[in-house]
Protein backbone atom coordinates (compact mmCIF):
# COMPACT_ATOMS: atom_id res chain seq x y z
CA UNK A 1 0.00 0.00 0.00
CA UNK A 2 2.78 2.41 0.92
CA UNK A 3 4.45 1.87 -2.41
CA UNK A 4 1.30 2.81 -4.30
CA UNK A 5 1.61 6.52 -3.47
CA UNK A 6 5.15 6.59 -4.86
CA UNK A 7 3.90 4.75 -7.98
CA UNK A 8 1.15 7.33 -8.55
CA UNK A 9 3.65 10.19 -8.00
CA UNK A 10 5.97 8.71 -10.62
CA UNK A 11 3.10 8.35 -13.08
CA UNK A 12 2.12 12.01 -12.54
CA UNK A 13 5.74 13.04 -13.10
CA UNK A 14 5.59 11.25 -16.45
CA UNK A 15 2.39 13.17 -17.31
CA UNK A 16 4.08 16.49 -16.39
CA UNK A 17 6.97 15.65 -18.74
CA UNK A 18 4.49 14.88 -21.55
CA UNK A 19 2.67 18.19 -20.92
CA UNK A 20 6.00 20.03 -21.29
CA UNK A 21 5.77 19.08 -24.98
CA UNK A 22 2.74 21.36 -25.38
CA UNK A 23 4.57 24.01 -23.34
CA UNK A 24 7.46 23.93 -25.81
CA UNK A 25 5.60 23.67 -29.14
CA UNK A 26 2.46 25.68 -28.41
CA UNK A 27 1.56 27.97 -31.35
CA UNK A 28 0.46 31.00 -29.31
CA UNK A 29 1.22 32.30 -25.85
CA UNK A 30 -2.17 31.24 -24.54
CA UNK A 31 -1.42 27.59 -25.37
CA UNK A 32 1.76 27.75 -23.30
CA UNK A 33 -0.11 29.39 -20.43
CA UNK A 34 -2.76 26.64 -20.45
CA UNK A 35 -0.07 23.93 -20.43
CA UNK A 36 1.73 25.68 -17.55
CA UNK A 37 -1.53 25.89 -15.55
CA UNK A 38 -2.19 22.14 -15.98
CA UNK A 39 1.42 21.34 -15.03
CA UNK A 40 1.09 23.43 -11.86
CA UNK A 41 -2.03 21.50 -10.83
CA UNK A 42 -0.26 18.18 -11.37
CA UNK A 43 2.78 19.32 -9.35
CA UNK A 44 0.43 20.09 -6.43
CA UNK A 45 -0.93 16.54 -6.74
CA UNK A 46 2.61 15.12 -6.72
CA UNK A 47 3.42 17.09 -3.55
CA UNK A 48 0.34 15.69 -1.76
CA UNK A 49 1.15 12.12 -2.82
CA UNK A 50 4.76 12.43 -1.65
CA UNK A 51 3.58 13.87 1.68
CA UNK A 52 1.43 10.75 2.14
CA UNK A 53 4.33 8.52 1.09
CA UNK A 54 6.90 10.03 3.46
CA UNK A 55 4.23 10.71 6.15
CA UNK A 56 5.37 14.31 6.64
CA UNK A 57 2.86 17.13 6.99
CA UNK A 58 5.25 19.92 5.94
CA UNK A 59 5.05 19.00 2.24
CA UNK A 60 1.29 19.68 2.23
CA UNK A 61 1.93 23.19 3.58
CA UNK A 62 4.41 23.72 0.74
CA UNK A 63 1.66 22.57 -1.66
CA UNK A 64 -0.74 25.20 -0.26
CA UNK A 65 1.84 27.98 -0.82
CA UNK A 66 2.60 26.60 -4.30
CA UNK A 67 -1.12 26.71 -5.21
CA UNK A 68 -1.38 30.37 -4.16
CA UNK A 69 1.78 31.37 -6.03
CA UNK A 70 0.78 29.52 -9.22
CA UNK A 71 -2.61 31.29 -9.13
CA UNK A 72 -0.90 34.69 -8.92
CA UNK A 73 1.52 33.80 -11.73
CA UNK A 74 -1.39 32.68 -13.94
CA UNK A 75 -3.08 36.05 -13.33
CA UNK A 76 0.04 37.97 -14.36
CA UNK A 77 0.64 35.82 -17.46
CA UNK A 78 -2.98 36.48 -18.47
CA UNK A 79 -2.43 40.23 -18.05
CA UNK A 80 0.67 39.93 -20.26
CA UNK A 81 -1.16 38.01 -22.99
CA UNK A 82 -4.04 40.46 -22.93
CA UNK A 83 -1.83 43.29 -24.21
CA UNK A 84 -1.80 41.65 -27.66
CA UNK A 85 1.86 40.67 -27.68
CA UNK A 86 2.21 37.06 -28.73
CA UNK B 1 -7.26 -4.68 2.41
CA UNK B 2 -8.84 -1.84 4.34
CA UNK B 3 -7.26 0.68 1.96
CA UNK B 4 -9.20 -0.50 -1.12
CA UNK B 5 -11.28 2.70 -1.48
CA UNK B 6 -8.15 4.84 -1.19
CA UNK B 7 -6.51 2.84 -3.99
CA UNK B 8 -9.69 3.15 -6.09
CA UNK B 9 -9.64 6.96 -5.70
CA UNK B 10 -5.95 7.01 -6.66
CA UNK B 11 -6.60 4.90 -9.78
CA UNK B 12 -9.51 7.17 -10.80
CA UNK B 13 -7.35 10.26 -10.35
CA UNK B 14 -4.52 8.81 -12.45
CA UNK B 15 -6.97 7.85 -15.23
CA UNK B 16 -8.60 11.30 -15.35
CA UNK B 17 -5.21 13.06 -15.30
CA UNK B 18 -4.16 10.91 -18.27
CA UNK B 19 -7.31 12.00 -20.13
CA UNK B 20 -6.43 15.64 -19.41
CA UNK B 21 -2.95 15.16 -20.86
CA UNK B 22 -4.37 13.49 -23.98
CA UNK B 23 -6.87 16.33 -24.44
CA UNK B 24 -4.01 18.85 -24.36
CA UNK B 25 -2.59 17.22 -27.50
CA UNK B 26 -5.66 16.12 -29.45
CA UNK B 27 -7.80 19.29 -29.49
CA UNK B 28 -7.43 21.94 -32.23
CA UNK B 29 -7.34 25.36 -30.51
CA UNK B 30 -6.79 27.12 -27.20
CA UNK B 31 -10.34 27.04 -25.85
CA UNK B 32 -10.98 23.33 -26.34
CA UNK B 33 -7.54 22.51 -24.90
CA UNK B 34 -8.36 24.65 -21.88
CA UNK B 35 -11.75 22.92 -21.55
CA UNK B 36 -10.22 19.46 -21.48
CA UNK B 37 -7.08 20.06 -19.47
CA UNK B 38 -8.50 22.31 -16.73
CA UNK B 39 -11.55 20.16 -16.06
CA UNK B 40 -9.67 16.87 -16.08
CA UNK B 41 -6.67 17.95 -14.00
CA UNK B 42 -8.89 19.64 -11.40
CA UNK B 43 -11.09 16.58 -10.95
CA UNK B 44 -8.14 14.19 -11.08
CA UNK B 45 -6.13 16.04 -8.44
CA UNK B 46 -9.19 16.33 -6.17
CA UNK B 47 -9.71 12.57 -6.53
CA UNK B 48 -6.06 11.90 -5.61
CA UNK B 49 -6.50 14.17 -2.58
CA UNK B 50 -9.60 12.22 -1.52
CA UNK B 51 -7.51 9.06 -1.63
CA UNK B 52 -4.87 10.65 0.59
CA UNK B 53 -7.56 11.93 3.02
CA UNK B 54 -9.10 8.44 3.33
CA UNK B 55 -5.63 6.92 3.90
CA UNK B 56 -4.81 9.52 6.57
CA UNK B 57 -8.12 8.98 8.40
CA UNK B 58 -7.65 5.22 8.42
CA UNK B 59 -4.06 5.56 9.68
CA UNK B 60 -5.26 7.98 12.38
CA UNK B 61 -7.63 5.37 13.78
CA UNK B 62 -5.11 2.55 13.42
CA UNK B 63 -2.07 4.16 15.02
CA UNK B 64 -3.63 6.98 17.09
CA UNK B 65 -1.05 9.56 16.05
CA UNK B 66 -2.21 13.17 15.76
CA UNK B 67 -0.12 14.06 12.68
CA UNK B 68 -2.31 11.96 10.40
CA UNK B 69 -5.38 14.06 11.24
CA UNK B 70 -3.26 17.17 10.57
CA UNK B 71 -2.37 15.64 7.18
CA UNK B 72 -6.07 15.10 6.37
CA UNK B 73 -7.07 18.65 7.40
CA UNK B 74 -4.30 20.32 5.38
CA UNK B 75 -5.19 18.23 2.33
CA UNK B 76 -8.77 19.53 2.67
CA UNK B 77 -7.34 23.08 2.58
CA UNK B 78 -5.44 22.21 -0.62
CA UNK B 79 -8.67 20.92 -2.21
CA UNK B 80 -10.46 24.19 -1.37
CA UNK B 81 -7.59 26.26 -2.82
CA UNK B 82 -7.64 24.17 -6.03
CA UNK B 83 -11.42 24.53 -6.41
CA UNK B 84 -11.19 28.32 -6.22
CA UNK B 85 -7.94 29.05 -8.07
CA UNK B 86 -8.26 26.67 -11.05
CA UNK B 87 -11.69 27.89 -12.15
CA UNK B 88 -10.72 31.56 -11.78
CA UNK B 89 -7.42 31.07 -13.59
CA UNK B 90 -9.05 29.29 -16.54
CA UNK B 91 -11.69 32.03 -16.84
CA UNK B 92 -9.05 34.79 -16.87
CA UNK B 93 -6.88 32.91 -19.37
CA UNK B 94 -9.81 32.35 -21.75
CA UNK B 95 -10.72 36.05 -21.67
CA UNK B 96 -7.09 37.06 -22.22
CA UNK B 97 -6.74 34.64 -25.15
CA UNK B 98 -9.88 36.04 -26.78
CA UNK B 99 -8.63 39.63 -26.35
CA UNK B 100 -5.25 38.72 -27.88
CA UNK B 101 -7.11 37.83 -31.13
CA UNK B 102 -6.73 34.04 -30.82
CA UNK B 103 -10.14 33.11 -32.21
CA UNK B 104 -11.63 29.61 -32.02
CA UNK B 105 -11.20 27.30 -35.00
CA UNK B 106 -14.25 25.99 -36.93
CA UNK B 107 -16.57 28.24 -34.92
CA UNK B 108 -19.74 29.60 -36.54
CA UNK B 109 -20.95 31.89 -33.76
CA UNK B 110 -18.62 34.00 -31.59
CA UNK B 111 -20.91 35.59 -29.01
CA UNK B 112 -18.13 37.31 -27.06
CA UNK B 113 -16.85 39.15 -30.19
CA UNK B 114 -20.41 40.25 -31.05
CA UNK B 115 -20.88 41.53 -27.52
CA UNK B 116 -17.58 43.40 -27.62
CA UNK B 117 -18.53 44.99 -30.97
CA UNK B 118 -21.90 46.06 -29.60
CA UNK B 119 -20.35 47.55 -26.47
CA UNK B 120 -17.75 49.36 -28.60
CA UNK B 121 -20.52 50.80 -30.78
CA UNK B 122 -22.29 52.11 -27.68
CA UNK B 123 -19.11 53.94 -26.69
CA UNK B 124 -18.02 51.64 -23.85
CA UNK B 125 -14.27 51.55 -23.26
CA UNK B 126 -13.15 48.32 -21.66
Amino acid sequence: MIGFFALAAGFLTLLVLIMAGRLIMGPTGADRAVALDAMNTLVIGIMILLAAHFESVVMVDVAIVYAALSFVSTMFIARYIEEGRK
Amino acid sequence: MIYVFSVLFLLLGMLVNTLGTVSLFRFPDVYTRMHGSTKCTTFGTISLSLGVILYAIIRRFQTGEVRFSVLALHTVIVVAALLISNATGAHVLARAAHRSKAFPKNAVIDSLAERDERLLKEGFRR
